[in-house]
């Protein structure tokens, strides 16, 4: 097992003044309103000259109160607001939330069902990682160029989530047992139409950024996180298969249908944001893969369980952690019933970009504060999600 | 790595396309995708959905045929608990199966659908008109019951697959209650003629 760095190893890190002008250490709190911070977190560095010494995460400037507002609800009542904690994926929370209460209750999902939610978290993944590269680009310097043409393909998807659930980011399309509406022809001919046009745009987006001298001089052997610490850390995602480590929920678990699919997983050699970058690109292609056979082999069928009921839906006595893979990482559901079993005893979340926030000051040191707004563009946060 | 600037030349390319292609498309659509909003809107999906409304069937008496019968499924099963309900009562107090106050905080509703889903009357529909900005933040962002009735015919408008389907399983209790309601009337029919 590999201790985390001691004090001594981390002031190695830092070149000294040599003796020649006294300096002084400055503390420097960035954020929490900050547009670099990706919401309201905040940073309380220590630096020397520009070179970080220090660094601490403050969090919970968004607190919501989440775990404690669904245990005070009814089951389906918490699906709306896992929409709300990674906004920018509401349906891979959806389906963390959905799998924890159907393990829970032992519902079984009709096949279409299983297919479609397939489709939707993989239609996530994309949006996801197009958008996370276009906020790291702009926390290097590119202001809004790649953001933007991110974003312009971002739109397509979230169009065809607004034909299909009827909201454009906060969908609240599972339900316990299935999915609220059918995905019907029209969407799925959308979904076919993003995906055919969807590599055109990554080849475009590899063009622009993968080569690029001022992405590689900043990006390569910055915020190095080593394998150990990686697996140390319960990094998970992107993150964790950056630094080497071959961990991917889809393979592991194959929980849902994912079984069924033809893809690989991504593995990075050095752990730093350039690779990070790399890994998301390559997830997107991967998950070109599995929508094409998703949209290929979906069966016809019902689109819910439907002996589920939707007015006093109870869960029997006991308790269950229920994983996915969501674009940032591990997400997971830890949910208690008790007795009554109308509402959740306990409900646990867990965060994969909150834990994988905690390895930031390992990342950070010896780097310049420049470097800092980019390995935490890098780790991939959204606040809601971090805080809860 | 080859020639050094070779990829910001690249990069470059790839801007300068997107940049002329954001005002010569050729119809296609792939670069050049805004709305000029106020002027252009966009056409929105059928499944679109804002904040609710409640569904009466006769426009010109939206009080006196209104679905909803104040069961308060929806006001208990509501996340963010948007929706206040008050069962109306005549004269004698005796509760009557319509709602005297019906109010949906739209500042606190969060657009989840879910009081659709509950209602077992289909009384109450997700409505797609985003445009309620208003000058105030308390009182003007109540919507009270006359503001929140709106005809079935309406709701056709809006969302003809969903709601012909509701139109269709409606008719069919309909006919159904009145089938049950047949044999029951010969049934009681000649009861007061014998006696």
């Amino acid at each position: 097992m590999i201790q985390p760095l001691t004090e001594e190893q981390r002031f190695q890190l830092v070149p000294g003044p040599e003796g020649l002008i006294e300096t002084q250490q400055l503390a420097v709190s960035i954020g929490p309103q900050h547009p670099s911070t990706h919401g309201v977190f905040r940073m309380d560095c220590v630096l020397d000259g520009e070179v970080v010494v220090k660094l601490r995460p403050v969090m919970g400037y968004l607190h919501r109160n989440h775990e404690q507002l669904a245990e005070k609800m009814a089951w389906l009542g918490s699906m709306p607001y896992t929409d709300r904690l990674d906004y920018l994926n509401s349906m891979a929370n959806n389906w963390a939330y959905a799998l924890a209460v159907e393990k829970l209750a032992g519902i079984k999902v009709p096949e279409r069902a299983e297919y479609i939610r397939v489709i939707m978290a993989e239609l996530t993944r994309l949006l996801n990682h197009a958008s996370v590269i276009g906020f790291m680009l702009q926390d290097l310097g590119a202001w809004g160029t790649p953001l933007l043409y991110a974003f312009r393909e971002r739109e397509k998807i979230l169009d065809l989530f607004e034909c299909v659930s009827g909201s454009r980011m906060m969908c609240n399309y599972f339900r316990f047992g299935g999915l609220r509406v059918d995905m019907d022809e029209k969407a799925l001919g959308m979904a076919r139409d993003v995906v055919a046009k969807f590599p055109k745009f990554l080849d475009e987006f590899e063009q622009l950024l993968t080569e690029n001298e001022v992405v590689l001089a900043r990006c390569q052997k910055v915020g190095i996180l080593p394998k150990e610490l990686a697996i140390n850390g319960s990094i998970t995602g992107p993150m964790a298969r950056a630094s080497g480590v071959e961990y991917d929920v889809r393979k592991v678990d194959k929980y849902g249908v994912y079984g069924r699919f033809d893809f690989r997983v991504p593995v990075g050699a050095v752990g730093d944001v350039y690779d990070r970058y790399m890994i998301r690109v390559l997830e997107m292609r991967e998950a070109i893969k599995i929508l094409q056979q998703a949209l290929r082999d979906i069966p016809a069928g019902p689109h819910v369980a439907p002996e589920v009921k939707v007015r006093n839906f109870k869960v029997p006595e006991g308790d269950g952690y229920a994983r996915t893979e969501s674009p940032k990482g591990e997400l997971g559901f830890y949910l208690v019933s008790d007795k009554t079993g109308k509402q959740p005893y306990r409900y646990h979340v867990r965060p994969p970009s909150f834990i994988n926030l905690t390895t930031l000051e390992d990342m950070c040191l010896g780097h310049k504060v420049a470097d800092v707004v980019i390995i935490l563009g890098s780790v991939d946060i959204v606040l809601g999600e971090v805080d809860r | 790595m080859g020639l050094l600037g070779k990829g910001l030349f690249a990069g470059m390319a790839v801007t300068a396309r997107n940049f002329i292609g954001s005002y010569f498309d050729g119809g296609r659509k792939e670069r050049l995708f805004t709305y000029q909003y106020p002027e252009e809107k966009m056409p929105l999906p059928e499944n679109s959905r804002t904040f609710p409304f409640l569904v009466c069937d006769d426009e010109q008496d939206p009080v006196g045929t209104m679905r909803c019968v104040a069961c308060k499924i929806c006001e208990t099963e509501c996340p963010p608990q948007c929706i206040y309900i008050v069962m109306d009562r005549d004269e004698k107090g005796k509760p009557q199966q319509r709602p005297k106050v019906f109010d949906i905080d739209i500042s606190v509703c969060m657009q989840c659908q879910i009081c659709v889903e509950v209602c077992p009357f289909d009384a109450i529909k997700m409505d797609c008109d985003y445009e309620k900005s208003q000058h105030g933040r308390f009182d003007e962002l109540v919507e009270h019951l006359p503001d929140l009735l709106k005809s079935n015919a309406y709701y056709n408008r809006i969302k003809p697959t969903e709601a012909s389907a509701v139109d269709a399983r409606l008719k069919a209790a309909q006919e159904k209650k009145a089938k049950k309601a047949v044999p029951a009337a010969k049934a009681e029919g000649p009861a007061p003629a014998a006696s």
